[in-house]
């Protein structure tokens, strides 16, 4: 992996975490969507663009787009998102340190399995 | 039907969408970015260029409405699931891009990928068979 790539995929790993946090965060707030009707699903989306943490997550998500398109460019598709797999690492911290979420041994095996994957992806 | 098994039930659903939609749409983002062309300069002209090439590309169009729809099942499954729990789990897609790699595209993928892939689908079974949510409501 060059230089270039391993840039644009901090920036894609950093950036999209950040920015799914951020958007988590926001609909955390809202409770659960218990209707599907388009009324309802319009009114939940409404009041989730109100919350400036949904702004900042889709600003974040939007730069981690574009590392994803530059990076797209340069390499296959089927090394390029497994590689991504290792934001699972810092899902799992976030998810546990910002948001206060309980995460389970078995859970974290599964995150460090998905790690393992990633790295057999690489050397692959 | 009671309110864990309903909530799994939809949960299961929702994550199954987010796989396809986001594999698809990035199998598609990579179709446009290889009609286009690998970004080798980074001159702001050039960057202009790329950037009005990649927009007015339909594959691209095509990607991110796939990842519009990828979203959008994202944003409802959150409102009720743990992030740690819905990341993990939609990793199913992982394999669904290498496939679609393969099958579309014509992508080379080593056998140590595929075997990167399918570990990668393990830890996600390990990671959905724990509670979608850990935290208290509201």
């Amino acid at each position: 992996m060059s230089a270039r790539d391993a840039i644009s995929l901090a920036i894609i790993i950093f950036a999209g975490t950040g920015g799914e946090l951020c958007v988590t965060r926001t609909m955390k707030r809202i409770g659960e969507v218990k209707s599907f009707y388009p009324h309802h699903l319009l009114r939940v989306i409404g009041r989730a663009f109100r919350s400036g943490w949904m702004w900042l997550g889709i600003g974040l998500m939007t730069l981690s787009f574009f590392s994803l398109l530059m990076l797209l460019s340069w390499e296959n598709v089927s090394f390029v998102v497994p590689v991504t797999a290792l934001s699972y690492v810092f899902g799992a911290f976030g998810g546990k340190f910002l948001l206060g979420e309980h995460i389970e041994p078995r859970r974290w095996l599964g995150v460090v399995l998905v790690c393992l994957g990633v790295l057999l992806v690489c050397i692959g | 039907m009671n309110f864990r098994h309903r909530l799994h039930g939809k949960t299961l659903f929702l994550i199954g969408l987010m796989a396809v939609f986001g594999a698809l749409g990035d199998v598609l983002l990579r179709k446009g970015m290889k009609q286009i062309g690998a970004v080798a300069s980074w001159h702001p002209a050039a960057l202009l260029s790329t950037f009005e090439r990649t927009f007015s590309s339909g594959p691209i169009w095509l990607g991110i409405t796939s990842l519009l729809l990828f979203f959008v099942a994202y944003l409802l499954v959150l409102s009720w699931a743990d992030y740690s729990y819905v990341q993990p789990a939609s990793a199913t897609g992982y394999l669904v891009v290498a496939v679609l790699g393969y099958l579309l595209l014509g992508e080379v993928v080593p056998r140590m990928r595929w075997v990167g892939v399918l570990i990668i689908c393990l830890g996600v079974l390990l990671v959905g068979g724990t509670p979608p949510r850990t935290t208290e409501e509201g």
